[in-house]
């Protein structure tokens, strides 16, 4: 009996060991042993920690990567923004039928592939797009304008690709906020701001943090968007991995980056958890 | 003296269906009021009226004599304690308390020693760091009370705040909370579709059904002076028979069952006819058991019959008696000094009642 349950507990488990193993461990151990490697010859590499100091000395790359970070970082704010009301209203005003329409219509969009849609941005930005033709033709300006290839683009971009997993965790503890709890805080003298500052957001804090985390990592992560919108010299730092694995094939120095964006994403996630007094454990639990 | 709660015709609409019909009371300043009726009889409704939560449909609410038509939740002098008491997850009990505090801009030392005062009254000095889920349902429920005494309402809410626990704590807590009322020296409006808590703790108690109140008395009233079939069959237990009036003669009545058992009953004052179907209902306690008929011969209704079974219930003890010539089975409350205690399935009894005893009322009211 013991021996078929510990059969069954290894059978269920040995799925996502192999996901965790093959896919996970194995390239990340091999990409860390590549980027300690420093080519010194034709064919001839040397253990040396070469290509991170490459990392730190040159400014450009640690210029790019701030500016990554900083933009995810806005796109974060922005996202939860916009996110929390609409999460609080599908979770708490919205009703039966309406509910689940206005959740599915925050879905909708993710039924598209990232490239076709990050495309209906262009075609909506660009200069002879839609947005340029119809401030032609209202008379606002008269000549056409460039609205793609700059920040802004970048983050509305950004904003739009993370909205889902924003409002998903949002949604869902906001709706664990039992209704009786708010009105509570109403019988009991409070207005609508203190209502949302002292009950509402400590209570969703778990939704708010798990969203963040995960629409920061996204947007440091993320490829299609800055280099559409952006355009190829947009400082992205996937795109001077991109650039270094792809054009340059400097494997190397392409593996210390990878490494250099998930070691400081992982401080800059810690650094955020710290800061607001959240725990990891919290968060999932 | 203005009392500290008056309802005026109120009305509640949802679509089709009226939650609330008309609806009128009083509650004077201090006193212990309940509303008790069946699961879905709008009872909430009525409660989150009161508390501003939602808007009568027509008709007034006044505290202390003040309309509180247009005034938001937050602005009335009413507080409510939640059928799941809705204590805030987030904070500790301390700050639970002293959250109505805070909102309206008291200091802080002053809400330190407020609410060390309210966790004394309420029995749980120094639980001000714990949190919420650190406590038993009995003391979430003081602390779900004290949270709204120490806003000084002028009137407290009581939503069945104790629907969610067990049997044994239910019957503390009903005597607490009446001692609670009286500590604080509030006026409370407690909802329930529990008779027993209604009775055990009201100065007053309105039935309610299907929106409208039935009947609104003391308990003593609704239980031995029912107003009507619906609070004579939900307030207490009682043996019901439906039948056909034959004879009325001054305040008493005769009447014939469906199952063919002639019995007196007395009207109370209530319009009934000779030829009317009527519900006549006998509580079980003002039915006597006796061994021989000669013992029952002071009362008008008697039965012989035999016991088909018995229901142990320590000083509630009942048995159900099944009538010599059929009809439904009559519960009879046991007489407690002991006599009866060798009383078994089977063996023949006399039962028998005055027609005193006996509520009549139209059939069909309920
Ligand atoms: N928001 C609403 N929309 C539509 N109908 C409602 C609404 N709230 C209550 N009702 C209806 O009004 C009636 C009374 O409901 P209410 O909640 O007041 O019952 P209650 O007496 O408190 O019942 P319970 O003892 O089960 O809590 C019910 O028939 C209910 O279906
Ligand atoms: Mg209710």
């Amino acid at each position: 009996m013991k021996a078929e349950a510990k059969l069954g507990f290894v059978l269920l488990l040995t799925p996502l060991l192999l996901w965790l193993v093959l896919l996970i461990f194995i390239p990340h151990i091999d990409m860390f042993l590549v980027s300690l490697r420093e080519r010194v010859g034709v064919g001839k590499y040397e253990t040396s920690l070469a290509n991170y100091l490459t990392f730190f000395r040159e400014p450009l790359y640690l210029w790019t990567f701030l500016r990554t970070a900083v933009m995810s970082t806005v796109a974060t704010a922005i996202t939860l923004l916009i996110a929390f009301p609409v999460s609080y209203y599908i979770a708490k005003i919205a009703k039966g039928r309406m509910q689940s329409a206005l959740f599915l219509l925050c879905l909708i969009p993710f039924y598209v592939s990232e490239l076709v849609r990050t495309f209906g941005w262009m075609i909506l930005l660009r200069e002879t797009g839609l947005v340029s033709n119809l401030l032609q033709w209202s008379g606002l300006v008269d000549q056409p304008v460039e609205m793609l290839y700059n920040d802004a683009a970048i983050m509305v971009g950004l904003v739009y690709t993370s909205m889902l997993f924003m409002v998903v965790p949002l949604v869902t503890t906001l709706e664990s906020l039992d209704d009786s709890v708010i009105e509570a805080g109403y019988d009991l003298g409070g207005n609508a701001f203190s209502v949302m500052r002292e009950i509402v957001i400590p209570h969703a804090a778990p939704g708010i943090v798990s969203g963040c985390i995960v629409v920061f990592m996204l947007s440091l992560g993320n490829y299609l968007t800055p280099t559409m919108l952006g355009g190829k010299d947009s400082l992205w730092f996937t795109q001077l991995i991109y650039s270094q694995f792809i054009v340059r094939f400097n494997w190397e120095l392409g593996a210390a980056f990878g490494f250099m964006l998930l070691f400081l994403s992982s401080v800059i996630v810690w650094g955020m958890l710290r800061l607001t007094g959240q725990t990891l454990e919290k968060t999932m639990g | 003296m203005t009392p500290d709660l008056e309802c005026v015709d109120l009305i509640r609409r949802f679509g089709e269906t009226t939650a609330v019909d008309n609806v009128s009371f009083e509650v004077p300043a201090g006193s212990f009021f309940s509303i008790l009726g069946p699961s879905g009889c709008g009872k909430t409704t009525i409660m989150r009226m009161i508390a501003g939560f939602l808007d009568p449909t027509s008709g007034d609410i006044r505290i202390k004599g003040k309309s509180m038509a247009g005034v938001a939740p937050n602005k009335r002098p009413v507080n409510m304690v939640f059928q799941h008491l809705a204590l805030f997850p987030m904070m500790n009990i301390a700050d639970n308390i002293g959250y109505g505090l805070r909102r309206k801009g008291m200091a802080r030392a002053e809400i330190a020693r407020k609410v060390d005062e309210a966790l004394e009254r309420i029995g749980l000095p120094g639980i001000g760091k714990r949190k919420v889920d650190e406590l038993s349902g009995g003391q979430k429920q003081r602390v779900a009370i004290a949270r709204c005494m120490v806003m000084e309402p002028d009137v407290l809410l009581l939503d069945e705040p104790l629907g969610a626990l067990d049997l044994k704590l239910r019957e503390h807590m009903k005597i607490e909370l009446k001692a609670l009322q009286a500590a604080f020296d509030t006026t409370f409006v407690y909802i329930t579709h529990d008779q027993s808590e209604a009775l055990v703790m009201s100065d007053q108690i309105a039935v309610m059904n299907k929106g409208v109140f039935e009947q609104v008395g003391t308990a003593r009233e609704l239980y031995y002076r029912p107003e009507s079939a619906f609070v004579a069959g939900f307030v207490g237990d009682s043996n019901r028979w439906r039948g056909r009036i034959e004879r009325i003669e001054g305040g008493e009545m005769e009447m014939r069952t469906e199952s063919g058992l002639s019995m007196r009953g007395a009207l109370h004052g209530r319009q009934l006819s000779a030829g009317d179907t009527a519900d006549i209902f006998v509580r079980p306690e003002a039915i006597r058991v006796a061994r021989s008929e000669t013992e029952l011969a002071s009362f008008d209704n008697r039965i012989s019959g035999t016991v088909s079974s018995l229901l142990f219930n320590g000083a509630a003890s009942r048995v159900l008696v099944q009538g010599g010539d059929g009809g439904e089975q009559i519960e009879v409350t046991l007489p407690q000094s002991g006599e009866y205690a060798t009383l078994s399935k089977g063996d023949p009894v006399h039962i028998g009642w005055s027609g005193e005893q006996g509520n009549c009322f139209p059939a069909g009211a309920a």
